[in-house]
């Protein structure tokens, strides 16, 4: 018996553990770096590419006209802003509410699981199908494209982001925490507003930090919505330039300052969701729920 | 009007009010039934312990006082818990309303994502409508009830989730405590914490006692003797033996209670 459990290499039961060991950490270590080395080369030749292009014209003056010189993006920099700034403003409150109608009765209720399965279904819908949709519902029936199109279609991507999120972050707080808070008298909507999401406050701002994230970047919905604009506008209610599309339509672009601009571009976005993800991460670090 | 003659003769016959008559109770989970025709009293202004091993019923008996297993689909009650004379398992019964008179200290410490203040404050907001001043001393005449005044005056704004473990359980009292409940259920309130803060937890117990009625369910005989008046030994879901707390420790009636407060079973 002690025999059996002496780590010592001529024992052939640790010898063969040893070696399954050795194997499925090479394995993990290999697909860990085939995932990083991408990463890095796409960060990489963004950053060579992307800084090159990088200057204070990028954000202070608007998209060249074919053929002239310099230019810059502020128009689709506000655009883009206005446009994300929009559908956060949609998203979180619906999101966040549905999130807390699942969590608090998802397990009862028939409706509410069928929405879970719905909010799943949408969280991997392809995006271009989203802006195809709000394209058909909104856009052809008003006739024209519009940032509220754009920002609706955004909306439409980040909502199931922000209720899983804040599903799951309700799911881990303890039934102990909510018994405590009912064994004072309280009833359900204080206990689930003042309690329950309280305690994972940290987590739901994560998961709008997330949606927002990944809104940012999104480009096939915004080409069917909010469309372009060759101008700073404000009017949301009109086409307006954005991000995403201006590096689609200037990275394939004949002209050696346009696809400077895509790089640049495309660096500033992915900084931007960078930087949003750090900070949810050590916001959501910082406040884990124990 | 008989019931309320009913509690002047039992309390002509032995001196003592009682907060709850349980008679008859039922639990089950599901199918699974988990207390058997269970049927005792709880005196006012007593402490009633509740001992037994593992799985034997007492947290499920106690939860039933509050009805805090209504939480849960499919857990039910049958049977009566008179409380005050009306009978709390009926249909309509103002859940909040009975949860606010009969408070609940749980085994592991439970501080609210918020200020050692606000842990306090909570409770009160819900049913009163206290001036600040007046919140004030509210919050802090509970604090020196649970013994943690002296410990947290100077951060009262810092979050509840700060504290030690056993500064939480004696915040948790004080919020039990801060909303002048009728009655207070512990459900192994020591069982969490390191002696000094057990002992403290004990010593306020014995002075809750003078204004509160306590149930306590603990797995430490010698807390059982040490705090209460009266004792209930459960096994299995039955009650097998229900009296004062200086009989069921020196001369118990049952061979099974002996077995068990004298280590031989347990």
């Amino acid at each position: 018996m002690s025999q059996a459990l002496e780590k010592s290499p001529v024992n052939p039961v640790y010898r063969k553990r040893l070696l399954m060991h050795r194997v499925g950490m090479a394995l993990s270590v290999g697909a860990m770096s085939i995932g990083l080395i991408v990463l890095a080369w796409i960060l990489l030749t963004l950053a060579v590419k992307g800084f090159g292009a990088l200057n204070l014209n990028m954000f202070t003056q608007t998209t060249p006209a074919p053929g002239s010189e310099g230019g810059g993006l502020l128009n689709a920099i506000i655009g883009s802003v206005m446009i994300v700034v929009l559908s956060t403003l949609i998203s979180t409150p619906v999101g966040i509410l549905a999130g807390i109608y699942l969590a608090e009765y998802g397990d009862e209720n028939k409706v509410a699981s069928i929405t879970r399965f719905v909010t799943d279904i949408m969280l991997s819908a392809p995006s271009i199908v989203i802006g195809m949709f709000v394209w058909a519902l909104y856009v052809a029936t008003a006739k024209h494209y519009s940032g509220y199109a754009g920002s609706l279609a955004l909306a439409l991507i980040a909502i199931p982001v922000v209720v899983r999120t804040t599903d799951n972050m309700l799911r881990l707080v303890p039934n102990s925490l909510l018994e405590a808070a009912f064994a004072l008298g309280a009833p359900r909507w204080k206990v689930a507003m003042l309690v329950r999401l309280r305690a994972v406050k940290a987590g739901v701002i994560t998961g709008v930090l997330l949606a927002v994230a990944r809104i940012s970047g999104e480009t096939a919905p915004l080409l069917f919505t909010a469309l372009n604009n060759q101008f700073i506008s404000f009017n949301m209610n009109a086409p307006m330039g954005n991000l995403p599309g201006k590096i689609y339509d200037f990275a394939m672009s004949p002209y050696d300052n346009w696809r400077a601009l895509a790089w640049g571009g495309a660096l500033l976005v992915t900084f931007s969701v960078l930087a949003l993800n750090i900070l949810s991460r050590t916001l959501f670090a910082q406040k884990a729920p124990n | 009007m008989n019931t309320q003659l009913n509690q002047e003769n039992v309390i002509a016959m032995n001196g003592k009010r009682k907060t709850i008559e349980i008679s008859g109770l039922n639990f089950f989970y599901g199918k699974t039934q988990s207390l058997h025709n269970v049927s005792l009293d709880i005196h006012e202004k007593q402490v009633t312990a509740f001992i037994g091993p593992s799985g034997c019923g007492k947290s499920t008996l106690l939860r039933t006082l509050n009805r805090m297993y209504d939480l849960y689909p499919g857990q039910r009650a049958e049977g009566a818990i008179l409380y005050r004379g009306r009978n709390i398992l009926e249909d309509g019964q103002d859940l909040n309303m009975l949860r606010a008179k009969v408070g609940m200290v749980f085994q592991k410490p439970t501080p609210f994502p918020m200020s050692i203040y606000d842990n306090i404050a909570f409770g009160v907001r819900l049913y009163e409508d206290l001036s600040k001043g007046e919140m004030d001393e509210r919050v802090e005449w509970a604090l020196k009830k649970a013994a943690l005044w002296t410990e947290v005056k100077d951060k009262l704004t810092k979050s509840g989730l700060s504290l030690s473990g056993g500064q939480q359980q004696r915040l948790c009292i004080a919020r039990g405590v801060a909303v002048k409940p009728d009655v207070l259920l512990l459900d192994e309130p020591t069982s969490a914490l390191d002696p000094i803060s057990t002992s403290k937890v004990e010593e306020l117990i014995s002075e809750l006692k003078q204004d509160y009625t306590i149930a306590i369910v603990t797995h430490n005989m010698q807390q059982a003797a040490r705090c209460s008046d009266y004792t209930a030994y459960m096994y299995l879901g039955e009650l097998v033996e229900f009296g004062e707390t200086d009989q069921i420790f020196m001369n118990p009636a049952r061979k099974e209670t002996q077995d068990y407060i004298t280590g031989r079973f347990g």
